[in-house]
């Protein structure tokens, strides 16, 4: 079964650490997410993964070889890095069967791919006229011409309707039924929710987290438990008391966090406080993976 | 399974060229200026020959006059070696080629290959086109004109054809140098154009470059009669040849090395 191995992968632009010190492993039958804000070394570490941009130091193989060592490129790995990158005067099947004749393939394998994506019916026309979706269509079939795998996308939900969205998904998932080893970057922690079986976190270009999609969820920690009591401030005071903190929420309720809903039930009880909702809030995962890569956010917001 | 062979990538290199539209237009285009300029030209040949002193008369170079189509065929050649390069930049195809062709001096050298050859099978039958139809003009007219089998004749048109091959390679180097159309498309004017046109200008010290600038001397190859400032052409044209051989070494290290 073929892996990606990345080993203390380190890339410098001058003084600028873009990749630092970066090790994980993508394992073929499961989609692995690969989870950063905007700039954290995603598509760099992508690149070098490709052969298309040389480690500082480090390595990332592919089965154990260097891309650049892949006898037969296509046929172990196939990457969709940007949907843009096609020549709006060819057409998409000579698009297909270029890159076809370079690898050896034989010519019916780009048919085969235009019929996996849905794109067979505009095979001759040229990829210029095509919207993003069929772009990215496109760019996913070349990746498939050599039945590879190891698949590599970078971002490819980015700009797609929802129902190009919904395509991806249930494909990138099909992808990894059938064995393969799937690499899915985004910068999107509700996609990845909806995607993948493990998640490499990274922020400004260091390893956050290399963990399965259970345990992600597990380690983001109890959230905090929406609470409507009458005389909320009086009780706000005595579960701060007990060693709880508390905030406003909406539609003056609290949002109580530092206890568990058992024991807020129980202190309720103890006091006579009378309670009309007591709900748990999971946390979600958009705020597990703010929490963890707020030190490595590029650029950030005013808090609101 | 055997590895990604270099026939293939010419292949591959073929089937992108032979699907755009582009191509064949800038062929296309490349006839019908080339053609045009040498109609045009040959046009008023019989009176220009009539004007003529009798020393002039003895310079009369009926090959060479019917060849000046090289001045723009080379720029349209030029492009077509620019954009098999650049094209790929500007789209950012370039990392999809490579990913299916790592080994990157096998694709640059396959890219440089179909370019040359589109520019040797083009820039040679647009170079004998022009000379049929310079002479045809010629001829019409009552004044001296050449026949192939002349002496120099076919020299000077293989080397019309060998000169505009030369210019492809120069400009798949350029393009692959600069990575922008703009860029190596400017520089190849500056080189093949400005340089001369704008000798008279420089100062003295840099005159004595200028007299072999390789495109200068290489381009009288294209004459029957002997040019005084360039008694050897063909080794102008092998000078030519080195020079381009530079810029392809360094446009091969540096696509090497370089991210994508």
């Amino acid at each position: 079964m073929t892996t990606i191995d990345v080993r203390g992968l380190t890339k410098r632009y001058g003084p600028d650490t873009v990749v630092d010190d970066l090790s994980f492993t993508v394992s073929p039958g499961q989609v692995t997410g690969f989870l950063g804000p905007n700039g954290a070394g995603k598509s760099t570490t992508m690149k070098m993964i490709m052969g298309l941009a040389a480690p500082t130091s480090g390595s990332a193989t592919v089965g154990g070889r260097r891309y650049r060592d892949l006898p037969v490129p296509l046929t172990e790995v196939g990457a969709l890095l940007d949907a843009g990158a096609v020549h709006g005067g060819r057409t998409a099947y000579d698009h297909l069967l270029a890159l076809a004749v370079s690898n050896g393939l034989p010519r019916r394998r780009a048919d085969e791919v235009l019929a996996r994506t849905g794109l067979e019916f505009v095979a001759g026309k040229r990829a210029g006229g095509f919207s993003l979706g069929m772009r990215q269509r496109l760019g996913i079939a070349a990746a498939l011409l050599g039945d590879p795998a190891v698949l590599i996308f970078d971002e490819p939900v980015n700009g797609l309707d929802p129902e190009g969205i919904r395509w991806i998904r249930g494909f990138m998932r099909s992808l990894a039924r059938e064995g393969r080893a799937v690499l899915v970057s985004s910068h999107l922690m509700s996609e990845m929710a909806l995607t993948a079986d493990h998640l490499v976190v990274i922020g400004r270009g260091r390893l956050i987290a290399d963990t399965g999609m259970g345990e992600f969820v597990r380690g983001a920690g109890e959230g905090a438990v929406l609470v409507r009591a009458s005389g909320a401030d009086s009780f706000a005071r005595r579960l701060t008391a007990a060693g709880a903190a508390v905030r406003g929420g909406p539609e003056s309720s609290l949002v109580v966090s530092g206890m568990t809903s058992a024991e807020i039930g129980k202190l309720a009880a103890y006091h006579g406080v009378e309670l009309s909702e007591l709900t748990p809030q999971r946390p979600s995962l958009e705020d597990a993976f703010m929490e963890l890569t707020r030190d490595s956010v590029e650029y950030q917001g005013a808090r609101a | 399974m055997s590895s990604v062979r270099f026939t293939r990538l010419l292949h591959a290199e073929w089937i992108k060229l032979r699907g755009l539209r582009s191509t064949w237009y800038t062929l296309a285009c490349l006839f019908v200026v080339g053609l045009g300029i040498t109609g045009l030209s040959m046009s008023t040949a019989g009176a220009d020959h009539a004007a003529l002193t009798e020393a002039e008369r003895q310079a009369w170079d009926p090959t060479n006059l019917s060849l000046t189509s090289y001045i723009v065929a080379q720029l349209i050649i030029g492009v077509v070696g620019i954009l098999v390069v650049t094209s790929e930049y500007a789209t950012g195809l370039m990392a999809t080629t490579l990913t299916a062709a790592p080994r990157r001096h096998r694709l640059l050298a396959a890219k440089v290959v179909v370019a040359t050859a589109i520019a040797v099978v083009a820039g040679q039958a647009l170079m004998l086109a022009s000379f049929l139809l310079g002479q045809a003009l010629l001829a019409g007219q009552g004044v001296p004109y050449a026949r192939l089998g002349d002496p120099g004749v076919f020299s000077a048109v293989a080397g019309g054809g060998v000169y505009l091959a030369a210019i492809a390679l120069l400009s798949a180097g350029l393009g692959t140098i600069m990575r922008a159309t703009a860029g190596a498309l400017a520089t190849l004017v500056g080189i093949v154009f400005l340089v001369p046109a704008l000798a008279g200008l420089f100062p003295s010290w840099l005159q004595g470059l200028v007299a072999v600038w390789p495109t200068r001397g290489a381009a009288s190859v294209l004459t029957t009669v002997p040019d005084p400032a360039h008694p050897h052409p063909w080794l102008n044209l092998g000078g030519m040849c080195l020079g381009v051989a530079a810029v392809l070494a360094a446009a091969f290290v540096l696509f090497r090395r370089r991210d994508v």
